[in-house]
């Protein structure tokens, strides 16, 4: 009986071991990644492209300021150890990290990052990372060829950083992504750079061959102790869901990203269920109204359209379950999210009633510009097009492809567009776009104009309070929801399945592709060794 | 024959002009810009100051004439401008996708003319024969199978089912990755081979001078050999010939499915993203390619058929 019990109790103990070292980080190894969303990488120097392509290695072999924390879901300094806030929130103090190498061995001080914030500014050159650097006082001036160097960048010492804001916001939300990785000085002006990029990041490169992959080995001098696990990263450009598929399933990928139809087929598949991750991504899919068309200036008819529209419906049948449905314009993910919010209920009743009241009775023609795309273009606008017109409202569809419709979104030359749109991480940011000063070009798309909401969005710019800020957000999203100046559809559920002998992964809501790729570790079975 | 060549090539040029104007005027009128490109995956608005200055940079706002004259000029200095996405060269950037698409190109024909030659002479010889009917199942299927579906195909047989070969990819540009996607690319070819064969020689082989041939008591397999052979060769030689610049253009898609970095894929990007430059830069060198090819076809004919002379 004793041994019985010391054998049971062995057991345990050895299973817990057993466990304990299946959740130990190993050592070695190859992580194969893939870049879903086009044939190429725009370029190597990752100041120069905003697609969410280009950062999935960027991730890899640069770093910026600071860095997405997807279990926290905000920004965090990356490569400062502390930030001192002062003068009112607008200036803040940057205590560097001195451990903080380039991949050609030189230690990064506040000198590389003042470089790399003016070279982003150089207005001959229209650095897409511009827009997020204009927030230091006397960026602006630098990019319109007043001043050489930024006036609010400060260096105290080789790791103090000051930087003066021009206005009161979170400069985490401004300095995370790629757009803003820091360059060694003395590298990155250098006309090779790009043939051999040089960053901070936990690998570094080793070789790209256009079209088909970057490379990237183990940087033994990363700042953080014993990262990153795996010795070499692999990006391989995949632009075919099909082939991806195929690779997947033949264990020659890690990751692959799944659109609707094979998020039913992995969920159906018992030996690909456990493959996949997904997240409540910070992106809102929905139909803008122009208030210039007459019908849609009334608030009622955007309101009926709200109604008239069987969202649920569509979400499970042809988006196959791969979204949430949006109560508003923030996203799940979003710190001011309000869980208490209802969406529109399909009500077609009620939307004739609204539709009536408006003065539009037997309802009014538009046109919808759309894309083609699976999960909120064509194929949604066709099934919408009947529920529409159950309550009297006709639609003449003008189909254009991706980066047509993002430059009739832009213009303002539409009637109604269908489009998916970035609304995080910062509600403060996202909520803006709709604030009266927002230029309709830059993404005030709708030309939303509301003094009550306006009002809001100020207060919750200047207030020092982060609950208040939240609350403020909060009834502005609400507001938005009343206004309904779009109609609300989604917010994507990004779906990507992961080997399971790949670890690691962080549910990061701004884009699941973009991995901290220094946290991610293969365990011994992994094919690539 | 030098003569002969310098005509042929003068006479690509204006062939090659108006190219370069289609293709010019084509992009200038067609919506969306790079400008519009840059914020299509919804990540952000592209800035409208960067917009602006971006218009400025790239000449994006010069008239069209503008654009077209300085275009030209750079052309004949071999300089096919500056790529909008990654701001390198166009040269340079094809020069890296060249190699790729002529190792994709060069395996895919020899694939196609290796089966698709052979096939057609042996269907031939045994009209109406098993050899035949299958041979030309096999061309018609071949024919009208769609390279995407085909390619997966092959994806799941000799990757996922048997193992044998790698899904997707360029790796170190060997032999192992080169397969699937050149016959997924050749058979297309092969089938047209096969069936320009087999018709090229049961015509030859009711000519009179076979059967002339055939009269004087020349065994069969010299008939085949010297007659009907070299007779067929010209007519498979030219589908040879027309087939390789076609390949180039059908390459587009086996390229995108299997991930291989060759002009085929460049081009699809740069259509997608309104890279004008790389866009006129790649179908100009598929044209110039497509003609190279032409001209060498000319002149091997008359290595083939002494009978053709290049007056």
């Amino acid at each position: 009986m004793t041994l019985k019990k010391i054998a049971i109790v062995a057991g345990l103990g050895l299973a817990l071991a057993a466990t304990a070292e299946a959740q130990t980080p190993r050592k070695g190894g190859t992580i194969r990644m893939t870049a879903p969303y086009g044939s190429s990488f725009t370029s190597m120097d990752i100041h120069t492209t905003q697609r969410a392509q280009d950062e999935i290695f960027a991730k890899g072999l640069h770093r910026s300021l600071y860095i997405w924390d997807s279990a926290e879901g905000k920004p965090v300094p990356e490569l400062a150890k502390e930030v001192i806030v002062s003068g009112g929130g607008l200036v803040h103090t940057f205590k560097l990290r001195d451990d903080a190498y380039f991949h050609h061995g030189r230690k990064m001080t506040a000198d590389d990052i003042i470089w790399s914030y003016n070279r982003i500014m150089d207005g001959s050159k229209a650095y897409p990372g511009a827009r997020f650097v204009r927030v230091i006082e006397g960026a602006a001036e630098v990019e319109k060829g007043k001043a050489k160097e930024i006036s609010g960048l400060k260096k105290i010492d080789d790791f103090t950083l000051e930087m003066k804001l021009t206005e009161k916001v979170d400069p985490g939300f401004y300095f995370f992504t790629a757009l803003t990785s820091i360059y060694p000085a003395d590298e990155g002006a250098k006309e090779g750079f790009i043939q051999k990029p040089i960053g901070l990041g936990p690998f570094k490169f080793v070789e790209h061959v256009p079209g088909s992959r970057v490379v990237l080995e183990r940087w033994d001098r990363f700042y953080k102790p014993g990262r990153p696990y795996a010795d070499k990263l692999i990006v391989s450009l995949m632009s075919e869901a099909a082939a991806r598929d195929v690779a997947f399933r033949n264990k020659e990928i890690d990751t692959s990203v799944l659109g609707p139809a094979q998020y039913v087929a992995y969920q159906a598949d018992p030996n690909l269920k456990g493959t996949i991750v997904e997240v409540a991504e910070v992106f809102t899919r929905y139909m803008g109204m122009n208030p210039g068309f007459k019908p849609f200036s009334d608030k009622r008819v955007r309101q009926a359209i709200n109604h008239a529209i069987d969202t649920d419906l569509i979400i499970s049948k042809l988006v196959k379950g791969k979204a949430y449905r949006a109560t508003s314009w923030l996203p799940l993910t979003s710190p001011a999210y309000d869980k208490t919010m209802k969406p529109y209920a399909f009500d077609p009743a009620k939307a004739k009633q609204l539709l009536a009241d408006s003065g539009y009775p037997t309802g009014f023609e538009f046109e919808w510009t759309t894309s083609q795309n699976e999960s909120w273009g064509l194929p949604i606008v066709e099934a919408i097009i009947p529920m529409l017109d159950k309550v009297g409202i006709k639609v003449k569809v003008k189909q254009v492809e991706t980066a047509v419709l993002a430059e009739v979104v832009r213009s303002g030359d539409f009637q109604a567009y269908v489009y998916s749109q970035s609304t995080g991480p910062d509600p403060q940011a996202a909520l803006k776009c709709f604030h009266s000063s927002t230029p309709q070009s830059a993404c005030n798309y709708m030309s939303f104009k509301n003094a009550d909401f306006d009002k809001m969005i100020d207060e919750a710019g200047q207030t020092d309070d982060a609950a208040k800020r939240t609350q403020l957000l909060q009834k502005a999203n609400a507001l938005l929801y009343e206004e309904a100046p779009v109609w609300f559809f989604n917010y994507n559920k990004a779906v990507m399945a992961v080997q399971p002998w790949l670890k690691g992964i962080q549910l990061n809501a701004t884009e699941l592709t973009h991995q901290n790729v220094e946290d991610l570790w293969v365990d011994e079975t992994s094919p690539a060794k | 024959m030098l003569a002969f060549l310098i005509r042929r090539i003068l006479q690509t040029v204006p062939t090659v002009l108006a190219v370069v104007l289609l293709i010019f005027v084509l992009f200038s009128v067609v919506p969306g810009s790079i400008l519009s490109s840059m914020s299509d995956d919804g990540r952000g608005p592209t800035d409208p100051q960067v917009v602006e200055r971006m218009k400025k940079q790239l000449g994006l706002d010069d008239p069209v004439y503008i654009r077209f004259g300085s275009y030209i000029a750079r052309l004949t200095t071999g300089d096919f401008g500056t790529s909008f996405r990654t701001r390198e060269p166009v040269t340079t950037m094809i020069a890296k996708r060249m190699w790729p698409t002529l190792q994709l190109i060069f395996a895919a024909m020899t694939f196609a003319t290796a089966i698709g030659v052979p096939l057609g002479f042996i269907a031939a010889l045994r009209p109406g024969g098993i050899v035949d009917t299958v041979s030309m199942v096999v061309a018609v299927s071949g024919l009208s199978m769609a390279k995407f579906w085909l390619g997966l195909l092959l994806m799941y047989l000799f990757a996922l089912t048997l193992g044998w070969l790698p899904s997707f990819g360029y790796g170190d540009g060997g032999l192992k990755y080169l397969i699937l996607p050149a016959v997924t690319l050749g058979v297309s070819p092969m089938a047209l081979l096969a069936r320009t064969t087999r018709a090229a020689v049961l015509e030859i082989m009711t000519a009179d001078f076979v059967r002339t041939a055939r009269s004087k008591g020349m065994s069969e397999t010299r008939v085949v050999k010297w007659h009907v052979m070299r007779n067929a060769l010209v007519l498979i030689l030219t589908t040879i010939g027309l087939q390789f610049g076609a390949l180039m253009g059908q390459a587009v898609v086996v390229e995108k499915l299997f991930s291989w970095p060759g002009i085929g894929s460049l081009l699809v990007d740069s259509v997608l993203q309104r890279d004008i430059p790389a866009v006129q830069g790649s179908i100009l060198v598929v044209v110039l390619f497509f003609l190279a090819i032409n001209t060498l076809i000319d002149v091997l004919y008359a290595v083939i058929d002494p009978r053709i002379r290049y007056a």
